[in-house]
């Protein structure tokens, strides 16, 4: 089984972002970027799942600017196989990014899509079930198990009110929740190797996709911060407080 | 101009979530039509014909909906989503796992999670994790939108009139299959609508501890959380989770005990009205968010609490 698993480059999610002085976004410039951490946990479970026989090849493919292959590297330094990175320099939107993976997907026939729930530059948490939708595959979504079968996935998921367990036909896109794995580190042999393995560089006319986006960011600005209040030092006090000052017990 | 909403609930009664999403709609317009998919599900359509707001009721009943398996679900939604100006669905894990494949079909850019309503085009929503908004307009036709639900209040189920209209589908798409739920039964308030949340992190150190925060939760009439931290050590399960990829809260008090207060966590939790951190780290970044800070070690502090709330 081919698995293709598509990765999103994004802002270190422990740096703490700031929004540009003119509004116009948040400041990328000489900010440390990562590869969003739920696709790290999709690249690895595809690496388990070749591990154990289940995969033959894992495909790692990423869309966006021309240093998003430093995240395919990444994703080939722990393990995968090969990349592609459709490159266009236009903020792409999950709807334009669906396109391009669905494009991808039928020149490749992978038996399985893993990624990432959401990333955690938007917070969209859209592109898994959008892709799903055009190619008309099953979909599970939040996943924090899956066992492979023959003809089917069984996944568990992650919903509101506790675990759902579904079965996916092949093929299908499964989207990856926190508590999946825990991804590995790369070894330095293996990012020695991973510079070696192919990259092919596509673009969204080349695949034959209009990626113009379809929402208009007309600013962004900071939220409103919260201020620190103040210490107390026993329950009695915390209580009393609550009571007359916040009067919320 | 009316809007559809996408109902949620388990075919027998309406998810709050549902509310929050129908005060939300009712910014955009007053002709509100609410869209119940399920199986053996009456109950539920009756019950949205009572919220207030709510014109009209279409009701599709089949087997094959019973566990609103998007594969199936989805095409019924799109089947009518022309006939309206927007789509409103919670940003919960109903919302979230269904939208996107509506809106694929649609061929819509969905907007997800938004927290206001400035037009019926132009919507604030956060990124990164809550510390930036983003005012974003929709060129599409339709707009397909999911809801922050904390950031609605939530409307009320009397007072509506709504008729309820049948339609007719039954297509198994034959993609997906339902086996088993493992559902957290709770005797406590629901995390996302709860008044009060007490939430525990990685301080608690075992799930066994959490009995003295369901203790004081009791006694005030709370629900209890967690930091991504505390679920990821089993302490406690997935759906306690508060932060940017777990719930969202937002209630009038919040009690953080034994959280450091990670970004990913204060996105969950930093709309509440009044937060108490309890930590023995002074340092702990929760302090800095925190109304009432109380550094203390959580294995006197939480018995206390509780002896003093007798």
């Amino acid at each position: 089984m081919k698995v293709i698993v598509p990765v999103k480059r994004v802002i270190d999610a422990n740096i703490k972002v700031r929004v540009k002085t003119d509004r116009s976004g948040v400041e990328l410039n000489n900010v440390k970027m990562a590869m969003n951490p739920f696709c790290e946990i999709a690249v690895e479970e595809s690496i388990r799942l070749k591990e154990s026989g289940a995969a033959d090849e894992i495909i790692v493919v990423a869309a966006g600017p021309q240093q998003s292959q430093e995240t395919i590297r990444t994703a080939l330094a722990m393990g995968a196989d090969r990349g592609i990175l459709v490159e266009t320099d236009i903020p792409l939107e999950p709807l334009a990014v669906s396109k391009l993976l669905k494009a991808v997907v039928e020149r490749e026939q992978p038996g399985l899509i893993l990624m990432g729930k959401q990333a955690v530059d938007n917070d969209n948490n859209q592109t898994g079930q959008m892709l799903s939708a055009m190619l008309n595959w099953s979909v599970g979504t939040f996943v924090s198990k899956i066992a492979v079968q023959d003809e089917s996935f069984e996944v568990v998921r992650e919903v509101d009110g506790g675990l759902e367990t579904v079965s996916l036909t092949k093929p299908s896109v499964i989207t990856v929740d926190l508590r999946l794995n825990e991804p590995r580190y790369a070894s330095l042999p293996n990012i020695m190797k991973a510079r070696r393995k192919p990259i092919e560089t596509l673009t969204p006319d080349e695949l034959g996709i209009d990626v113009t986006p379809r929402v208009e960011v007309l600013e962004v600005n900071e939220p409103p911060s919260r201020q620190a209040g103040i210490r107390v030092s026993s329950a009695a006090e915390l209580i009393e407080k609550l009571k007359t000052e916040a009067k919320v017990l | 101009m009316s809007v559809l909403i996408l109902v949620e609930h388990d075919n027998n009664e309406i998810k709050a979530s549902t509310l929050n999403t129908v005060t939300a709609a009712m910014q955009i317009s007053d002709d509100l039509h609410a869209l119940v998919i399920g199986c053996d599900c009456d109950a539920v359509a009756n019950a949205a014909t009572q919220i207030k707001g709510i014109a009209k009721v279409i009701k599709c009943d089949a087997q094959v909906y019973q566990y609103g398996l998007v594969e199936n679900v989805a095409p019924v939604v799109e089947s009518i989503a022309g006939n309206y100006s927007h789509v409103f669905a919670p940003a919960s894990t109903f919302g979230k796992n269904l939208m996107p494949r509506v809106a694929a079909l649609l061929d819509v850019q969905q907007l997800s999670d938004i927290s206001e309503i400035l037009s019926d085009d132009t919507f604030v929503r956060p990124i990164y994790a809550g510390n930036a908004l983003a005012t974003v307009r929709s060129t599409d036709s339709v707009k397909l939108i999911t809801v922050r639900t904390t950031a609605f209040d939530a409307a009320s189920e009397q007072g509506g009139s709504g008729d309820i209209e049948d339609l007719t589908a039954s297509t198994d798409s034959g993609l997906s299959s339902f086996l088993k739920h493992d559902l957290t039964r709770s005797e406590r308030p629901e995390l996302t609508t709860a008044s009060i949340v007490i939430s525990g992190g990685r301080g608690m150190q075992s799930g066994e501890n959490f009995n003295m925060l369901e203790r004081v939760a009791d006694k005030l009439g709370a629900a209890v959380g967690a930091s991504r931290a505390a679920v990821d050590a089993g302490y406690v399960p997935n759906d306690y989770q508060v932060g940017q990829t777990g719930k969202v809260v937002a209630p009038d008090l919040y009690i953080a005990v034994g959280i450091s207060g990670a970004i990913q966590h204060l996105a969950g939790m930093k709309d509440s009205k009044y937060i108490v951190a309890i930590n023995k780290d002074e340092e702990a970044p929760i302090f800095q968010v925190a109304d009432f800070g109380w550094v203390a070690d959580l294995f006197s502090a939480v018995p206390e609490l509780e002896a003093a709330l007798e």
